[in-house]
């Protein structure tokens, strides 16, 4: 089993980054832990509901219940990226040219890489945001669907529509698919060229983590006793292809992050085990003992030599896979 | 596998009212009271908690349909959003309280404890409490159906502002309000001055203490549709009030609702009709079932079948034995609209063994 050095942390692990190559732990009693030494900034008031790295791998965006979003860099400095009063921010990212965007109930606020603030009202909550990996435009999930909307420009948002509610989206590395999760315990997709549907269901709980693998070819997830991984490289997508399944066992997985070089992915359990499982054969390797803790956190190194983890209990560390 | 017990789940109170029936009063003393317990609070408008807790959080009531827009599959998005926030930060709070608007539907804050997993795994719906003015109450019924549903739906009833009517005012009200639910415990209060024992850590939903709260209901009506008095009517009027309220029912005094309740009392069942068939019923009259309750007797079983539901939602399982000196008897309780009685008593009749 590969080296692992423990970091125990204060809180529920909201999130875990590289911001500038030192690992950065976001938990939710509101600290930042940045690297190994016990380094540790709060820059919210309160809790951290949610965060983003940054485009540039340079600084980390989180959102905080009371009311602000932040952007901290490895050195340990905060700056104001915005403010909304006692609304909680809950869902943040971050968009080519040092965009970010984040939203409070139904307001979706983007500020450019020029500071420059865009303010869209939806008609409903919104639930999940992603940026298009070019051009300043952003994917909305909601109840019913996605908008697709271009700040700063006076274009109608464009509705993706689909029956229920969406809590998370992503969109494929090239910006072709964008695709949901969905609290009724699916997946769905939409080709933009040419609005064909992508249904992908089967889960026996909601799909919390989603992570491309190297290129774009699949799409890892987690919200079933295996880590269901959807090819997106054929000519239709994953529709009518048989998804890989990797890492099969009793518990959930609740984490799911793909190496940044290799086609091996990371896969944490509800009950805090880590996994390595190889595409092409399957082949695991034990990174984590179970812990009892649902793992919350997953991100790998830059070169793909360390990954680093976190559970809802504070547990959390860093495996070296470079040996 | 080395996983340790799960963190205890939290409880959550939801707190219902109409307009004016005084829940802000009663949160912010529960708020200020020295109980010991730290409160994270859900509300829909901030202002009125006159409170600095960065544990308050105003919430955009978002309802939604599950299960491909079943109608009574409902639930409330933002309180998914908000509970599942809440757990990132375990540890800072004991128990959750959720304020709903004067005119909020109850049930679907109450199914969001049911239907959404990750919901249920952090929260239980602990009770749900229902502020009723005395003095407009009456008022209401003609005007807010939302009024009649957070009473047919409460668990406990504050009857609020007593000191603003008669007597026989309060009486009417009382009647009216085991009328619409006949098991929820009522108590009355000025100013919401209610024990905070009487409406916090009930455990309501708690198969195990389903009834064991409520020693009154297998007293409550099972022998006349009209017959409204419940537990709290044998504490505060004597016999001859009793059978005076009684005399005027469907007449001058009777308040026309929507909203009834079926009793059902029987012998031992049979396990495998009654449960179907309850499933049925839910099933097929879901949207008109608020709640429903029962202790179930099966033939041969030594223990007590609790069920309880909310629409189509049914919980049931085998509680603590039959006492020796308990007679095995089955109760079922429905509250809800256009229930029919006939069908409700036929069902539950050709269950009998």
């Amino acid at each position: 089993m590969p080296e692992v050095t423990p970091l125990p942390l204060s809180g529920y692990v909201v999130d875990v980054h590289y911001v500038g190559g030192v690992p950065t732990f976001i938990t939710g009693d509101g600290a930042i832990a940045l690297g190994t030494a016990g380094r540790v900034v709060k820059p919210h008031a309160g809790g951290i509901l949610a965060s983003a790295l940054a485009v540039d791998g340079k600084s980390v965006i989180t959102g905080g219940d009371d009311g602000k979003v932040m952007r901290t860099t490895a050195d340990g400095t905060s700056r104001l990226v915005a403010e909304r009063g006692r609304k909680w921010i809950d869902v943040v990212a971050a968009g080519p040219g040092g965009a970010v965007a984040f939203a409070s109930g139904r307001t979706v606020v983007v500020v450019d890489g020029a500071g420059k603030v865009h303010e869209l009202e939806r008609s409903r909550a919104v639930l999940g945001l992603a940026f298009f990996p070019k051009g300043l435009r952003l994917a909305i999930a909601g109840y019913n669907g996605v908008g697709l909307w271009f700040p700063g420009t006076a274009a109608p948002v464009q509705e993706l529509e689909w029956k229920g509610s969406h809590i998370a989206v992503t969109l494929t590395p090239d910006g072709a698919n964008v695709v949901t999760s969905m609290q009724e315990m699916a997946l769905h997709g939409w080709r933009l060229r040419d609005g064909q549907h992508m249904r992908m269901s089967g889960y026996p709980a909601k799909v919390k983590s989603m992570s491309w693998s190297v290129k774009g070819r699949y799409l890892a997830t987690s919200g079933a006793g295996v880590s269901v991984l959807w090819p997106f490289f054929h000519k239709d997508g994953p529709m009518g292809q048989r998804p890989l399944e990797l890492g099969g066992r009793q518990e959930l997985v609740t984490r799911v992050a793909c190496h940044p070089i290799e086609e091996i992915a990371a896969l944490g359990y509800d009950d805090g085990m880590i996994l390595l499982s190889r595409f092409s054969d399957r082949e695991e390797v034990l990174l984590a003992r179970p812990n009892g803790s649902p793992v919350s956190a997953l991100a790998w190194s830059a070169n793909g030599l360390e990954l680093a983890f976190g559970c809802e209990s504070g547990a959390a560390g860093l495996v070296d896979l470079a040996r | 596998m080395s996983a340790p017990a799960a963190a205890p789940s939290i409880p959550v109170t939801v707190l219902t009212g109409y307009l004016g029936a005084g829940k802000t009063t009663l949160l912010n003393r529960i708020l200020t009271e020295d109980h010991g317990k730290r409160y994270a609070v859900i509300v829909n408008e901030f202002g009125e908690v006159g409170i600095d807790n960065d544990l308050v959080v105003d919430t955009d009531e978002e309802v939604f349909e599950m299960n491909n827009g079943c109608i009574c599959c409902t639930v409330r998005g933002d309180l998914i959003r908000v509970v599942e926030n809440l757990a990132k930060r375990r540890g800072t709070f004991d128990a959750i309280l959720v304020e709903t608007t004067g005119i909020a539907d109850p049930v679907p804050v109450a199914q969001t404890f049911f239907m959404d997993e990750e919901v249920r795994k952090f929260a239980r719906l602990d009770a749900v409490v229902t502020l009723v003015d005395a003095k407009f109450f009456l008022d209401r019924l003609g005007d807010a159906p939302e009024a009649e549903d957070q009473v047919a739906f409460a668990d406990v009833i504050v009857l609020n502002k007593t000191d603003l009517v008669t007597p026989e005012e309060l009486r009417e009200v009382e009647k009216t309000l085991r009328q619409l639910n006949p098991y929820a415990s009522i108590h009355k209060a000025t100013r919401s001055g209610v024990a905070l024992d009487a409406i916090l850590d009930r455990g309501s939903f708690d198969l195990d203490r389903v009834l064991e709260l409520e020693p009154s209901f297998l007293d409550a009506d099972d022998h006349d549709h009209d017959h409204v008095c419940g537990p709290d009517c044998d504490h505060d009027h004597d016999h001859h009030d009793h059978d005076h309220d009684h005399h005027h029912h469907g007449h001058e005094t009777h308040h026309d609702t929507e909203v009834t309740s079926v009793s059902l009392k029987g012998g031992e069942l049979n396990p495998d009709k009654i449960l179907g068939w309850i499933t049925e019923i839910t099933q097929a009259q879901g949207p008109n079932i608020l709640r429903l309750k029962g202790i179930l007797a099966f033939p041969d079983e030594p223990k007590r079948y609790v069920v309880q539901g909310v629409h189509m939602i049914v919980e049931g399982d085998l509680q603590r034995d039959w006492k020796s000196a308990e007679p095995r008897e089955s109760r079922l309780v429905f509250i809800g609209r256009k229930l029919d009685r006939a069908e409700l008593e036929a069902g539950f009749k050709a269950a009998a063994v």
